[in-house]
């Protein structure tokens, strides 16, 4: 399973981002391989709408579940649209949240959990 | 002749001019108009004390797709340059407040899969006041983020800018909203206060009046605080004091009331109607230009 994990600096042992739409970049992980690269966040300097975007781009990656900090309310639509499966985590790094992940302690939300953020 | 009010900064009295002018200039026997422009937090009413009687929608057309009929093929997406609609895992998402009504995607979907639907953004209020002033405001609906339909729509409502004298108060800062409020004017008041806040933006304000092209003076409101940065300013760049308003208990407390600059002090009723000439003069003379 491909699973995507917002970070600031795109490293897979610093603290995560807790940002969806705006985060910098996104961890993307095989789940069996625990193989990952960083793609930077295209959504990044979006003028609105960066969450929506956002899950496009994770989409067409083959993303099928993503965790963040929290979701705002078009990007949670569009996961749901799109079939992705939305985690949320207070803190950790992506390895930690990997392994969180696998052992299914990892918290699955089944609505926007942020109003929507404005920069 | 259309003379906008605008600041930059917030709350350096753009309301206590637009309205004081409006006044003035309507007690001279000019037909005179106020159109309240901050459609985010219309106040110009409370002043001027309007008889509202008058109202109208604004609404954008938004999209509507049919599930049916659409096939996913994302043309849509693809022309909005607002992100406003989206598809992906073979559903077409809209979302309203981030459309801007434009309508290219309802044009581009070969399916003929969209159809366009009213999302309402806010109201249009309008009458007259008591001294016979024609009085028009908009206001946003809380939520909405778009401003500028809302103002496009009220300057062309109700024949308000063809009044004798338009007076036009514009939202702060120096982004669209404003942009849209002081298109189209003849001549821009910048109110600003002599602090280096007021200065920061009423350089920002400046600069979209010259983008503009429109001919612009400057207000100085709550003078005799701050430093004389703004003066230096106008100075600097050519453009001219029109007027001072000092920073005075007695005006604050009246405003805080709800009274109109001319309730508190009388004399700038002639302070404006002089204004008004001045600025004919200017006009028609070609300085400031």
């Amino acid at each position: 399973m491909i699973i995507a994990i917002s970070s600031t600096d795109g490293k897979f042992n610093t603290e995560f981002s807790p940002r969806f739409g705006r985060c910098n970049f996104f961890i993307i992980v095989d789940t069996d391989t625990r193989e990952w690269e960083s793609k930077p966040n295209p959504a990044l300097n979006a003028r609105g709408g960066a969450g929506p975007q956002a899950v496009q781009f994770l989409s067409g990656a083959g993303v099928e579940a993503t965790i963040t900090g929290r979701y705002g309310p078009n990007a949670y639509t569009t996961l749901e649209a799109a079939g992705i499966r939305a985690y949320v985590a207070e803190a950790g790094t992506p390895e930690e949240l990997l392994d969180a992940f696998l052992s299914g302690t990892l918290e699955e939300v089944s609505s926007a959990t942020g109003e929507e953020l404005h920069h | 002749m259309k003379i906008a009010i605008a600041s930059g900064k917030g709350g350096t009295g753009k309301t206590t001019v637009a309205t004081a002018f409006a006044q003035a200039l309507s007690r001279k026997e000019y037909s005179v108009s106020l159109v309240d422009c901050d459609v985010e937090a219309p106040n110009a009413h409370i002043f001027i004390q309007p008889i509202l009687d008058q109202f109208e929608d604004v609404n954008v057309l938004i999209p509507s797709v049919d599930a049916d009929s659409c096939t996913g093929c994302g043309l849509c997406a693809e022309v909005c340059q607002f992100h406003a609609i989206v598809v992906i895992g073979g559903k077409t998402l809209v979302f309203p407040e981030m459309c801007h009504g434009c309508g290219s995607c309802t044009l581009v979907c070969p399916e003929q899969a969209i159809s366009e639907i009213p999302n309402r953004l806010g109201v249009l209020e309008g009458g007259l006041s008591q001294e016979g002033i024609r009085f028009g405001h908009g206001i946003l609906d809380i939520g909405e983020p778009m401003a500028v339909p809302v103002i496009s729509k009220l300057k062309k409502w109700q024949n308000l800018m063809d009044a004798e004298i338009v007076v036009i108060d514009s939202p702060p800062g120096a982004s669209c909203p404003v942009v849209e409020s002081l298109r189209g004017a003849d001549y821009i008041i910048l109110v600003t206060e002599p602090t280096p806040f007021g200065l920061h933006d009423l350089r920002q304000a400046y600069q979209v009046t010259q983008v503009l092209g429109i001919p612009a003076g400057i207000i100085i409101n709550r003078d005799g605080i701050g430093d004389t940065g703004v003066d230096q300013y106008s100075a600097e760049v050519g453009i001219d004091i029109l007027m001072r308003i000092p920073l005075e208990r007695k005006i604050g407390q009246g405003i805080a009331q709800g009274k109109s600059l001319l309730e508190v002090k009388p004399e700038y009723e002639k302070y404006f109607q002089q204004l008004y000439l001045q600025i004919g003069e200017a006009l028609s003379s070609g300085n400031n230009l």
